[in-house]
């Protein structure tokens, strides 16, 4: 596992109560970017709702940092914490 | 495309970054000055600054990048720099404070927060460079806010430098009177080491070693949050099993070191050198190596078994994190810092933790005395015993130990010492109050130990 083979895959987790349009919100800022979703799932990390994305950035219009402060902007309307990080990290840590 | 991940991973990470303060304590950018050497101090320290601001330019938004990128918070951005004993050696000058002010222009102009190096190796003996450099100390570390200093004053191999360990003493009492009116802050950054290591990235005791290459990235992974919540996780479970749960933590914290030690290589095109495996604490809640302690069931570190605990501790993370990176260096062990760790302050404001069991505990961890106010009328050769003692562990049982004491002026036992941010808060420990003048005026050395007969 080295940086040179590097993915363009991202993970999105949005944490905070539930709500209705959760999905919908997150989904139209990245379809806007031309992000294409992979998979969803969701989950509850203590007494919040936890819904996580496996999003491909690799035919995105929008550079990462731009997509990350667009659902970082779209979290805070939302009153949810939403945030983006490579995959890497989870790769890093959970995969030997 | 399935999820690579499960949810319950996925929720780990951002739980311990989110909740439990995992981060990269450090970047650590390692910078030979070996070639701004010049008869002319002056001319010596110019090409300092201008090494250090050309090759540490990118440094900050490299790792800022690093952050967004994965969502892990890297705290500090530092530099090290060759000892600078050995650089300003072949000029004429003597006082070496031109070249501390230089480091912190350039550290404030690149935008970190420390830059360590005005140090000098000094185990078995000086030279002309090493005495000015420590004579410089005071008047360095008083002019300046970024940089730190450090001597190496024993070795396994050379024994103690006892002439080194009196001046020094002499040295904090001085460096602490001249930053008295901020209750001797110069002395939170200058640290005397017995078996100093050459790829550190922590301060206040980094330097770039002399066997290092030209420009190097060092990163220090830290996480007692994890840790501690880990250990409560584990409920009773017996040592083993202890063991285990902290090494499977220990080694999720240090990938992410690893990660970010590769991201930042790649970027700034410069070398990986090492991830140090150090659990360093800070005075944040829920950011403390005595909780991790406590956990384990000690009413409250200090506690007899502290010292079990932290041997414990500090072998698991070892282990752990050693299989997790390529190269594995620095110091890599537990801080016990009193003054950036809230469960310490709160051990040593209580009188549950007194100095001679943190002298204890620093057998079994890394570093040795941190971080320790101690009352201000102390007298210099009472420190550079404390000095002799911290480097007798190291230099007997093989392993770095350092002091970073504090004779905070004006201030008695049970007094607070404040430094505010990273650094933090320290109560004034009690001393023990009997002389021991007559045994540090003796000079010399005291010789290295055998390495054999090891009972």
């Amino acid at each position: 596992m080295t940086t040179a083979e590097k993915s363009n895959r991202i993970i999105v987790t949005v944490i905070g109560q539930d709500r209705v349009g959760i999905i919908a919100g997150v989904s139209s800022v990245l379809a806007e970017a031309q992000a294409n979703i992979l998979d969803i799932s969701q989950t509850t990390l203590q007494e919040f709702f936890a819904m996580i994305m496996m999003v491909d950035l690799s035919k995105a219009t929008v550079p990462f940092d731009e997509l990350k402060k667009r659902l970082n902007r779209l979290g805070e309307t939302m009153g949810l914490r939403i945030d983006a990080q490579h995959e890497d990290v989870f790769k890093f840590m959970h995969r030997i | 495309m399935p999820m690579r991940f499960s949810p319950q991973e996925i929720l780990e990470t951002i739980r311990m970054v989110q909740m439990e303060n995992l981060d990269i304590r450090t970047i650590t950018l390692g910078l030979s000055l070996r070639d701004c050497a010049h008869p002319e101090l002056k001319q010596a320290a110019a090409r300092a600054y201008d090494k250090i601001c050309r090759r540490a330019q990118r440094l900050v938004a490299v790792a800022e990048e690093i952050e967004r990128e994965y969502g892990i918070p890297i705290i500090n951005k530092r530099i090290s720099v060759t000892p600078i004993a050995l650089v300003a050696e072949s000029s004429d000058g003597e006082d070496y404070a031109l070249m501390a002010q230089q480091m912190d222009r350039a550290a404030a102009e690149v935008g970190v927060n420390f830059i360590g190096g005005f140090s000098a190796l000094v185990q078995k003996g000086e030279t002309r460079g090493d005495r000015a450099l420590i004579a410089s100390i005071p008047e360095a570390l008083s002019t300046t806010e970024r940089v730190c200093a450090s001597v190496n004053v024993g070795s396994t191999k050379a024994g103690i430098n006892m002439d080194a360990v009196a001046a020094l003493g002499r040295i904090i009492v001085d460096t602490a009177r001249r930053t008295a009116s901020r209750d001797g802050l110069g002395c939170a950054k200058l640290v005397v080491f017995c078996n100093a290591v050459d790829d550190n990235p922590f301060m206040a005791g980094a330097f770039h070693g002399v066997g290092e290459p030209e420009c190097v990235v060092n990163v220090g992974v830290s996480g007692p949050g994890v840790v501690a919540q880990a250990v409560k996780e584990a409920g009773d479970a017996d040592f083993g099993q202890l063991a285990s749960v902290i090494k499977r933590t220990a080694f999720k914290v240090t990938r992410m070191g690893e990660l970010v030690g590769r991201a930042a290589s790649d970027k700034l095109g410069v070398p990986f050198g090492i991830v140090d495996l150090s659990l360093a604490p800070t005075p944040a809640q829920g950011d403390s190596v005595a909780r991790i302690l406590e956990a384990m069931g000690l009413e409250k570190v200090g506690a007899h078994g502290s010292t079990a605990a932290l041997a414990l501790l500090n072998d698991a993370v070892k282990k752990g994190g050693a299989m997790a990176s390529s190269y594995v260096g620095g110091l890599s062990g537990a801080f016990i810092p009193v003054s950036e760790d809230a469960g310490m302050i709160e051990a040593a404001a209580s009188g549950a933790l007194s100095f001679d069991k943190l002298e204890a505990m620093t057998c079994v961890c890394s570093v040795g005395l941190d971080m320790i106010a101690v009352p201000g009328d102390t007298p210099p050769e009472t420190i550079s015993a404390i000095i002799a003692d911290e480097a007798a562990i190291g230099m007997v049982n093989r392993k770095t130990t350092a002091v970073r004491i504090i004779p905070a002026p004006g201030k008695k036992v049970g007094d607070f010492v404040e430094f505010g941010g990273l650094l933090g808060r320290a109560p004034v420990m009690a001393l023990n109050p009997l002389s021991s003048a007559e045994f540090i005026r003796r000079g010399g050395r005291i010789p290295a130990p055998l390495q054999a007969l090891n009972n």
